[in-house]
């Protein structure tokens, strides 16, 4: 680890002013980046700590919309319970560690191609809500690791509409458990959405061929006969690329199986 | 049996509560007055020709104390391999130098060049990105084929990759051969033995200091046996005389056989402690312990088993090219040899045995035993042709290997591989086996899975291995450097408690409970008045260490001989103090009473007249109560088992979870059935993991693409089944005092086949035509071999 200095700010003004120094970096649960600093992979000079901005904590519902600070950790979603597949999801996010440090904010910022939270936000449709401005989640993931975030703003809260059924279903990779492919279905009075991650280079995205089909038949029968290109798709030592495409239908198909 | 346990006890591991309650004393807990950081400076290419080091900018930075290169140690020796292999022509094997740090050329990602030695390790740690090193990439030599085919070398000095060519037993190679040729069946699979990094808890650390005003150096280091170290280093790297030089281990977090070798790194602070006359400190981060720790295993292998038409065994035949890395790691060139060859023949009376292994240098990290070395690699094979060969007969697999199997009157059995097991009961295991895993009930959980929409498949492998390591005049005509015996000294303090200093190192075995659950049986006295001493050259006569399950059986017949010493000796004592003659003297209960008479004196009575000699027959006895023993055993000893196990496999996914794993062992007399239970609960852990998980893979520019836990699966407590062990089948081993035979690797031998087994028996009941799938057998690989089948 490089020396960095810290600051701790109470409110999101603060924060966001400790942010404009152009070499500081947003500290949220540390649990991507504090591996990463270890490893000298990084080197800010300075971290703005999140975890003692009151306002960006806690989880609220209301007229059919859960949200969700940015800075509320995952163990807090998990516990929440009002939006089930959302709960269960971050239930299953890493170790007991990793989830009583770690926030829905920093794993959206951080849009790791692998990661669930994004799956969740994709699927629900979900706003970003940062500092400045509201964004829709089909306009934030922009790419792998990308996002619409433009340097010092943060994410303050996310926005979920609570869907009539949802489900997410992750086929851990063996040795990290972040998703070799996961799939979030969630289907809605507007139609539904089906959000993957893990499989592709572009980052999470959106299955509409399946979207399509389970508009008309919310049922894993449905989806006989529908397959995912391989192109683009990731091949790593864990999977090739066919065989992440077959588990997309293949999760795909359980998460509307499994939907409540 | 003594209070609180002797032979035979599961007595509560004392060791334990150090190690639960973060009081244990590992290298990197010592911190002395004035220590400094030592950061390695490693490779990024697979292999690369030095043109420049530039230290200057490195050496200026603050903090900085002293850098080193290859050049800094031409003049010493290099690490040595311990043990001498002749190929089939009688050439012997190629030995390239293994330096401290490299020097002219890089050999695998992770080796180290250049070393900082500074104040504190961030400044190290800035200091290394400061060397300019100019290394100019070539072409790494990864796969072991290639490697054979290639006209560019890992060593360019020694003209080829391959080590040794070896035949085992070249004598019985036409013989083998012939039964091929005229057998009524064979079978053949080609299958590979994956690498697996042995990521013991703790990473690797050694910390020297240097004395100038004697000249003497203690070095604390993560080592499974500080003798040899020290004799590696004194005989071969530097050539600190030994009486200069006190190595200790002190608590060391897991070995798996990764911390058996001497690596450069403890050179490399011995040389810096003396150049700048303070101590220094490394520790291994966890990316150089995969990079640069010895892997393990990494065999492919053509095995071919031929039958008669009955489906007697006639011959094993293989051929195999063993990985042993960019350099030669200390046991490397014993493990895929003798510690593998001659266990070819298995359990099984088959008649000829022939083994061809080449060992090939590729730009990999060095390869060398881990848990179990060598026998698992043979066990695998057999096991996983043995199976094929049952399918392709029709016969049930467990009626192929009893038919075969060695019977319990042909003991002393001389196998065709060259060795002589001294017992078993290998049908007596795989009843007991039947019997505990409820064989017989297999069809009906198999319907239960298949309506669940999972396929079930049952796998059994019966295993025997040879560990207890080793007859010294034995390995001695096989090219090893070194003897295989142990040592134990025994001391009687004058209060009647005891210290009894062990060649044998504990690292997770449990010494410090079994071994004086043996002396307290012997004396009739409380265990807990006797402490185990290990791991410091300063304190115990010699030791060869721990590895190849031989702690108990080598070590522990140590203890037992100078155990039976301390008993003559008090006896002696007793006589005298009683006024009778020694031969008359009985030892019960911690009591020596004169035979027929209610004469008696306690054992702490005479270990305190040994030390207060008053009116002691000083021209017949020494006083003190102090005793020394060596033991070089006259056979290895051969455990042996029956596993099976139960898989399912989620056929839309490929995804395999044991659903059932029992290990039925015949270890021979057991100590601490506890202890022992926990040996295999960990072995069966590693064996699964390799089986399913462990995916060591470097790509084809040699970069290790599993180098951090991100990518390389360790079996966690959900990845395991509850274990069945059973070692109530036991055999007593017929030449070492205790009749122990040696249980820290069983469960990391016998488990894979097991699991590769039952895989396969899972696919072809779901009507696949898979016969092999290499381990590990991901998901992946599961889901891809059904789509092709
Ligand atoms: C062992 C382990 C297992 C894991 N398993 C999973 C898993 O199964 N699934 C999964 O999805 N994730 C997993 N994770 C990742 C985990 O969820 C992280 O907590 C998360 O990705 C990052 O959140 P954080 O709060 O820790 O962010 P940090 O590590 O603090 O920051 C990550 C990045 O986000 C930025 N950032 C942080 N907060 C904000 C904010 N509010 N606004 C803007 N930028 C911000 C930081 O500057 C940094 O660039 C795992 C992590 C570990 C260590």
């Amino acid at each position: 680890m490089y020396a960095f200095d810290i600051e701790r700010p109470a409110t999101v003004a603060e924060a966001v002013a400790a942010l404009s120094n152009e070499d500081a970096q947003a500290l949220g649960g540390g649990q991507t980046l504090i591996p990463t600093l270890k490893q000298r992979l990084a080197s800010p000079e300075k971290l703005v700590s999140l975890t003692g901005v009151a306002e960006m904590k806690g989880i609220s519902s209301a007229g059919g919309v859960l949200t969700i600070g940015g800075g509320t950790t995952h163990d807090d979603v998990a516990a929440d319970g009002s939006y089930k597949a959302l709960s269960e999801l971050a239930a299953n996010i890493g170790d007991p560690a990793v989830r009583s440090r770690g926030t829905i904010g920093g794993s959206i910022a951080n849009n790791d191609p692998s990661a669930c939270y994004p799956a969740a936000a994709l699927g629900s449709g979900a706003t970003i809500v940062t500092n400045e401005r509201e964004i829709a989640a089909d306009d934030y993931f922009v790419g792998m690791f990308e996002t619409a975030l433009d340097e010092g703003e943060i994410i303050t809260a996310v926005k979920f509409p609570i869907p009539e059924k949802a489900n997410y279903q992750k086929f851990v990779q063996p040795a990290s458990r972040f998703a070799l492919v996961g799939v979030f279905v969630a289907k809605t009075a507007d139609g539904v959405r089906v959000a993957v991650t893990g499989a592709s280079n572009e980052g999470v995205h959106r299955w509409t061929a399946a979207e399509e089909a389970l508009s008309k038949d919310f049922s894993a029968g449905a989806l006989d006969g529908l397959t995912v290109s391989a192109d683009d798709l990731i091949a790593d030592l864990h999977g090739s690329a066919e065989y992440r495409a077959h588990l997309v239908a293949v999760m795909t198909k359980r998460a509307v199986a499994a939907a409540s | 049996m003594p209070k609180d346990g002797g032979i035979g006890a599961s007595t509560v591991r004392r060791e334990d509560v150090r190690f639960l309650t973060g009081t244990g004393q590992y290298c990197d807990d010592m911190n002395m007055f004035g220590q400094t950081s030592a950061v390695f400076a490693r490779s990024t290419v697979a292999n690369g020709v030095i043109k420049s080091i530039d230290t200057s900018a490195a050496e200026a930075m603050p903090g900085v104390l002293a850098v080193f290169t290859g050049e800094d140690f031409v003049e010493v020796g290099g690490n040595p391999a311990g043990w001498l292999i002749n190929s089939r022509d009688g050439e012997p094997m190629k030995e390239p130098k293994r330096p401290v740090l490299a020097h002219g050329k890089v050999r695998h990602v992770g080796d180290a060049y250049a070393a900082v030695i500074a104040e504190t390790i961030e400044q190290a740690k800035d200091a290394v990105e400061a060397i300019e090193a100019d290394i100019e990439e070539l072409p790494a030599l990864v796969n072991m084929k290639d490697a054979l085919a290639a006209d560019h070398y890992v060593h360019d000095e020694i003209g080829t990759n391959q080590c040794f060519d070896w035949g085992w037993i070249e004598d019985n190679r036409a013989a083998t051969d012939a039964a091929i040729k005229g057998a009524h069946h064979v079978t053949t699979l080609e299958l590979v033995n994956n690498r697996l990094v042995p990521n013991a808890m703790e990473p690797r650390c050694s910390m020297a200091q240097y004395n100038r005003a004697n000249d003497e150096y203690v070095l604390h280091t993560t080592s499974q046996n500080p003798h040899l170290t020290r004799l590696l280093i004194s005989a071969f790297v530097l050539g600190i005389p030994e009486n200069k030089l006190t190595v200790i281990a002190p608590d060391v977090g897991g070995g798996f056989g990764s911390k058996i070798y001497h690596y450069g790194e403890e050179a490399l602070v011995l040389a810096a402690a003396k150049k700048i006359g303070r101590p220094v400190k490394w520790t291994a981060d966890r990316t150089e312990a995969f990079l640069t720790d010895a892997h393990g295993r990494d065999h492919v292998t053509k095995i071919e088993l031929a039958m008669d038409k009955d489906g007697n065994f006639l011959a094993f035949r293989t051929e195999t090219m063993a990985n042993v890395g960019a350099y030669l790691s200390n046991f490397s060139t014993a493990t895929p040899t003798f510690l593998h060859g001659t266990l070819m023949a298995g359990n099984y009376t088959v008649p000829n045995v022939y083994v061809n292994v080449k060992a090939v240098f590729t730009n990999t990290a060095p390869v060398d035993a881990y848990r179990g070395a060598g026998r698992p690699e043979a066990t695998f094979s057999l096991e996983r042709v043995i199976d094929k060969a049952a399918r392709e007969i029709g016969m049930d697999p467990i009626e192929l290997r009893r038919k075969n199997f060695i019977k319990p009157d042909q003991y002393p059995f001389a196998s065709a591989a060259g060795l002589e097991y001294d017992s078993g009961n290998y049908d007596a295991l795989m009843d007991q086996m039947e019997k505990v895993a409820d064989v017989a009930g297999f069809e009906a959980r198999r319907k239960a899975s298949e309506k669940k929409g999972k396929l079930r498949g049952f796998g059994v492998n019966a295993y025997i291995e040879a560990c207890g390591i080793a007859p010294s005049n034995l390995v001695g005509v096989l090219g090893s450097r070194v003897g295989l015996y142990d040592a134990a000294t025994v001391r009687v303090n004058a209060t009647g408690n005891l210290s009894v200093m062990v060649g044998a190192h504990s690292h997770g075995q449990g010494h410090e409970t079994a071994f004086p659950q043996v002396v307290a049986e012997m004396l009739g006295i409380d265990p807990q008045s006797i402490d185990i001493v290990h791991g410091d050259t300063s304190k115990i006569p010699f030791g060869m260490g721990t590895y190849g399950s031989r702690s108990l059986a080598v070590c522990g017949s140590a203890v037992v001989r100078a155990t039976e010493k301390i008993i003559n000796k008090a006896k002696k004592i007793a006589a005298h103090m009683l006024e009778a003659s020694d031969g008359d003297i009985e030892l019960k209960d911690g009591v020596f009473s004169v035979a027929g008479t209610d004469k008696s004196v306690t054992f702490g009575e005479v270990a305190l007249k040994a030390y207060i000699p008053h009116e002691f027959p000083l021209e017949d006895i020494e006083p003190g109560l102090e005793e020394t023993a060596f033991y070089d055993p006259a056979n290895f000893t051969y455990p042996s088992g029956a596993y099976c196990c139960e898989v399912e496999v989620d056929p839309e996914t490929g995804k395999v979870t044991v659903e059932s794993m029992t290990a039925v062992d015949d270890f021979g007399n057991v100590i601490n059935p506890m202890i022992v239970t926990g040996q295999v609960h960990g072995g069966l852990g590693q064996g699964i993991g390799q089986a399913l998980l462990e995916n060591t893979t470097y790509d084809e520019n040699g970069q290790l693409l599993s180098a951090s836990y991100m990518d390389y699966v360790m079996p966690r407590a959900d990845d395991l089944p509850f274990y069945t062990v059973d070692h109530s089948q036991g055999n007593a081993c017929t030449h070492n005092p205790l009749g122990v035979k040696g249980c820290g690797e069983a469960g990391a031998i016998g488990s894979p086949p097991t699991v590769v087994n039952a895989v396969i028996d899972a696919l072809q009941s779901g009507g696949k035509s898979v016969t092999h799938i290499d381990m590990p057998m991901t998901p992946h690989r599961v889901w891809s071999a059904m789509q092709n089948a």
